[in-house]
C-alpha cells in the first residue's frame, strides 16, 4: 500500500474512532452516582495520562535504537513522540484541574500522581528544549537520546519517592485490586477511548514523522546545490 | 585498574584548577549562603518552625549551588577545548565522567559544609544532636544529585542558552532526591528513630546507584562530536 495513501486511511479510522468515542461518552455510557455529568472527563482525562505514557516509552525506546542503531528514523521517532506527547500530557494538566474543581472543591493538590504528571510534563519540556537548544541536529539527536533514557528510569523512581510522601488521588479503578471496578459500559466507553487516543496518537507521530523527512531532505537539497553553485 | 589512574588524574586536574582560580567553589559558597540569607526575609520563623522549613531550605540552596558549580564545571572545560583533549586521549569516556563527578561531588560537599554552618549560626540550630544521621542522608542525596548533575552539566554545555537549560533538565530528574533529602533530614533533625526514615536513606542510595552507573554507561555518547 502507498505511504500516502495508508495516511489517509489511518486518517478516517481515527475520525471515526473519535465520533465513536464521543457517542460512547455522551449517549451511551451511565451517568456517575455522586459526581453526576461532569465525571465524563474521566474518558478524555484518563486515556489522554496512557497515551502520555507510552508516549514516553517510545521516546525512550527510540533513544535507546538510535544510539545503538545510528537510524535517523528511531531519532525522529522518539522526536515527534515527545512532540505529540507533550500535547497529551498537557491535555491532561488542563483536564486534571477541570475536573478536579467541581469533584474535589479545589484546582489542584501536590498528591503523588498530580505531581507526577507535572514531573513527567517538565521532563518533555526539557526534552524538546534541549533539542531546539543544541544547533547541530546529530549532537542534538544523541544528547536529547541520552536525555530521554535517563528521564525514562527516572519516571518509576520519582513514583516510588512522590508515593511514599503523599496519596490523595483516588486509587486505580481499573484493575486496582479489591473494591474497584467499573460499570462494564463505563469500562467499554473507556477502553474504546483509550483505542481512540492511541490512534490520534500514532496519527500524529506519523504526520509530523513526515514532516521531519521532508525537512531532511529539504537540507539536504540545500546543501548539494549550495555544493553545485560553489563548485563551478 | 588503568580507569582508577584516569579518573584519579581528571580529579587531581580539577582540584589544581580550582586551587589555582577558587573560582566555582567561592561562588558556589557564596550563592548558598545567598540563598539562606534571602530566606531570612520571607520567614523569620520560631524554634519550632524552623525544625519546619530548615530542611526545604538547605536543600533549596543546596541545589541552585549545585547547578552553578556543574555549569562552571564544563564550562571551562568548553572554553579551553578540554573536552577535545579528553576525547582524544584513549581513555574512556565513563572514567572522564568519574572523575568531573568526583570533583563535582567535593566541591558541593564543601559548599553544603559552608551552607551549613551559615544555616546553624543565623537561626541558632545545633545540628549536633543528630548530625552522624543528618550527614548520611545528605551524603547520599548530594551523590545522587551529582550524579546527573555532572552529566546534564556536560550535555548543557553543548546549548545555547546553557544557564537555563542545566535546571530545566536537573530538577525534575532530582525530585526524588529533594524529596528523600527533606523527609529524611526532617525525621533525622526532629531526633525520630531511625526505622522511620530508613526509608529514604535506601531511596537515596539506590537513586545514587543507579544514576552513578547509567551516567557512566551513557557518558560515551555526550563527549561524542
Amino acid at each position: 500500500m502507498n505511504r500516502a495513501f495508508s495516511l489517509t486511511v489511518h486518517f478516517f479510522v481515527t475520525l471515526l474512532w473519535l465520533v465513536l468515542a464521543l457517542y460512547l461518552i455522551f449517549l451511551y455510557a451511565p451517568q456517575e452516582a455522586t459526581m453526576g455529568e461532569v465525571q465524563r472527563i474521566f474518558y478524555i482525562h484518563a486515556p489522554s495520562a496512557w497515551t502520555a505514557f507510552t508516549a514516553y516509552f517510545i521516546v525512550f525506546a527510540g533513544s535507546i535504537a538510535y544510539l545503538w542503531k545510528r537510524s535517523e528514523w528511531a531519532d525522529e521517532l522518539a522526536h515527534s513522540a515527545g512532540e505529540v506527547g507533550f500535547i497529551f500530557c498537557s491535555t491532561l494538566l488542563v483536564t486534571g484541574p477541570l475536573w478536579a474543581k467541581p469533584a474535589w472543591g479545589i484546582w489542584w493538590t501536590w498528591d503523588a500522581r498530580l505531581t507526577l504528571t507535572f514531573v513527567l510534563w517538565l521532563l518533555f519540556v526539557s526534552y524538546l528544549m534541549l533539542r531546539s537548544y543544541v544547533t547541530n541536529a546529530g549532537r542534538a539527536a544523541v544528547l536529547a537520546a541520552v536525555v530521554g533514557i535517563i528521564g525514562f528510569v527516572d519516571v518509576p523512581i520519582d513514583y516510588m519517592a512522590i508515593r511514599w510522601w503523599r496519596t490523595q488521588h483516588p486509587q486505580p479503578v481499573i484493575a486496582g485490586g479489591e473494591g474497584s471496578g467499573l460499570d462494564p459500559r463505563m469500562f467499554l466507553t473507556f477502553m474504546v477511548c483509550v483505542g481512540a487516543m492511541h490512534c490520534l496518537f500514532a496519527y500524529l507521530v506519523r504526520v509530523r514523522m513526515r514532516l521531519g523527512k521532508s525537512r531532511r531532505e529539504i537540507s539536504r537539497l540545500r546543501r548539494q546545490f549550495a555544493g553545485r553553485v560553489s563548485g563551478e | 585498574m588503568r580507569t582508577l589512574r584516569v579518573v584519579w588524574a581528571i580529579f587531581a586536574k580539577d582540584l589544581r584548577i580550582e586551587w589555582r582560580h577558587r573560582e566555582t567553589l567561592v561562588s558556589m559558597c557564596l550563592f548558598g549562603i545567598l540563598v539562606v540569607f534571602l530566606f531570612n526575609f520571607a520567614f523569620e520563623p520560631a524554634h519550632e518552625e524552623t525544625l519546619r522549613l530548615l530542611p526545604g531550605l538547605l536543600w533549596i540552596a543546596f541545589a541552585f549551588a549545585g547547578v552553578l558549580g556543574f555549569n562552571r564545571s564544563f564550562a571551562a572545560e568548553r572554553e579551553n577545548a578540554g573536552l577535545e583533549g579528553m576525547r582524544l586521549a584513549p581513555i574512556d569516556g565513563g572514567a572522564i565522567y568519574l572523575g568531573k563527578m568526583l570533583a563535582n561531588l567535593l566541591f558541593l560537599g564543601i559548599a553544603e559544609v559552608v551552607v551549613v554552618f551559615a544555616v546553624s549560626l543565623w537561626y541558632n540550630f545545633s545540628f549536633v544532636p543528630a548530625l552522624g544521621w543528618f550527614a548520611l542522608i545528605t551524603f547520599f542525596c548530594t551523590v545522587g544529585y551529582v550524579a546527573v548533575g555532572t552529566t546534564f552539566g556536560a550535555i548543557a554545555a553543548n546549548t545555547r542558552m546553557r544557564e537555563v537549560m542545566l535546571p530545566v533538565l536537573q530538577f525534575p530528574v532530582a525530585v526524588p532526591v529533594f524529596i528523600a533529602g527533606v523527609e529524611g533530614s526532617t525525621g533525622a533533625l526532629r531526633g525520630d528513630p531511625v526505622s522511620e526514615y530508613a526509608g529514604w536513606i535506601k531511596l537515596a542510595a539506590g537513586f545514587s546507584i543507579i544514576f552513578v552507573v547509567l551516567s557512566f554507561m551513557l557518558f560515551e555518547y555526550v563527549l561524542e562530536e
